[in-house]
């Protein structure tokens, strides 16, 4: 089990042959970025082939937390492994295509989808 | 559609600045609601941005106040100030860049002054608000590398750098071409319609304003002459001459025309006197 810092956004870790769904709530924002980011990478530590960002559960990300999303994208590339987000919230999507982010990260509308792709 | 009784975020309370003996604002009330994009226009000296100066916090009135968020701005203390600061951007006609430092690291201050955030953190931040408002090129360039119009697009990406609830844009198009003129209006639509964000634009560049606007308030003379949504404003400027002398000073206003209300004012005010004086010797 990863271990998670106290208040994490982080709710809850799965692990799918190797990928890791990863369940994010509540605000992604400057209070959270370091903590958020220092979860993320213990997650990244063990090295899943694919990791999955479940962002159903997060009610505002600001820039901190979307550039938290992209360290670790950094970070799950320079192991080989896929980085994908779902489940993101009508208000979320909007910060991801006004910054042109949707086209430099994974986005898909389920886990399943997150996970069947290739 | 804007909700015009939703709950004010910035609110202008009979405000009168004088210098001199000279009013510049005449008793100014004005309320900007969560979420929209007022535009406050009128011509140069009308004190449309000694309103905005105020509604910053960088000048005080003389009589009246100014609240945002819910709270008198004259009856804080630094640290509450700063606090409201934070949650507000501005956009200076300038740019206002600090000439030595990148543009780059020109964005990257406020998230380095008012954070923690480390150093990639921030570097990943400044080439997103970069990107967003089309500089990422520029980033190692310095305020003096670059044109007038980048410099105020890269004023605006600080601006967001915080990502402020309130924008404040003082002429956000003045001295730009008409399609980075365009792509700064589609921006600022995007931050209102998309994230919530509330903008207080002053300008007087009317394709922008009616590209933009959710309320209009047109300021005459230290005087608010009307406000209202951008389809009064859109009707006014379209009708025809009425008679009225306030309609057809904003109708005159809104089209740009060489004759009217605001052409007469300025042939007749004091002319006579003025001359006589000159030819007195007293001028």
């Amino acid at each position: 089990m990863t271990n998670m810092s106290p208040d994490s956004l982080i709710q809850n870790v799965r692990w799918v042959d190797r990928s890791a769904v990863v369940e994010v709530a509540g605000e992604v924002n400057l209070a959270h970025s370091n903590a958020f980011q220092e979860d993320l990478a213990n997650i990244v530590a063990e090295k899943p082939q694919r990791l999955v960002l479940d962002l159903a559960g997060v009610t505002y990300m600001d820039s901190s937390g979307i550039a938290s999303l992209v360290k670790m994208l950094s970070r799950a590339k320079a192991i080989g492994a896929s980085m994908h987000l779902v489940g993101m919230s009508d208000r979320v999507r909007s910060l991801f295509e006004i910054t042109r982010l949707d086209h430099v990260f994974e986005i898909h509308a389920t886990c399943d989808e997150a996970l069947a792709s290739s | 559609m804007i909700d015009t009784t939703g709950q004010p975020v910035v609110r202008v309370v009979d405000l009168v600045k004088r210098f001199d003996d000279r009013a510049v604002l005449d008793g100014v009330n004005l309320q900007v609601i969560q979420g929209e994009t007022m535009v406050i226009m009128g011509g140069s000296g009308c004190g449309k941005s000694t309103l905005l100066r105020h509604m910053i916090g960088s000048i005080w009135p003389d009589e009246g106040y100014v609240e945002l968020f819910g709270q008198n701005i004259a009856e804080l203390n630094d640290d509450q100030f700063d606090a409201i600061r934070k949650r507000f951007g501005i956009l200076f006609q300038s740019g206002a860049l600090f000439n030595s430092m990148t543009v780059g690291e020109n964005i990257a201050l406020p998230l380095k002054e008012h954070t923690d955030l480390d150093d990639d953190t921030i570097n990943v931040i400044v080439t997103i608000k970069l990107e967003l408002v089309g500089l990422r090129e520029a980033a190692h360039l310095m305020p003096a590398e670059i044109s007038g119009g980048m410099k105020k697009r890269a004023g605006l990406a600080r601006a967001l750098a915080m990502d402020a609830r309130v924008l404040f844009y003082d002429e956000p198009s003045a001295g730009l071409d008409p399609v980075t003129s365009a792509e700064i209006d589609q921006l600022m639509m995007d931050l209102s319609k998309k994230l919530g964000v509330t903008s207080v634009v002053v300008t007087h560049e009317m394709d922008s304003a009616f590209r933009i606007a959710d309320r209009m308030a047109m300021l005459d003379k230290g005087r608010i002459l009307k406000i209202g949504p951008r389809s009064e404003f859109e009707a006014l400027r379209n009708g025809a001459v009425t008679g009225d002398e306030t309609s057809d000073l904003i109708r005159q206003f809104l089209r740009g025309d060489p004759d009217g209300p605001i052409t007469r004012r300025r042939r007749s005010d004091g002319y006579e006197e003025d001359i006589l004086d000159a030819a007195a010797g007293h001028s």
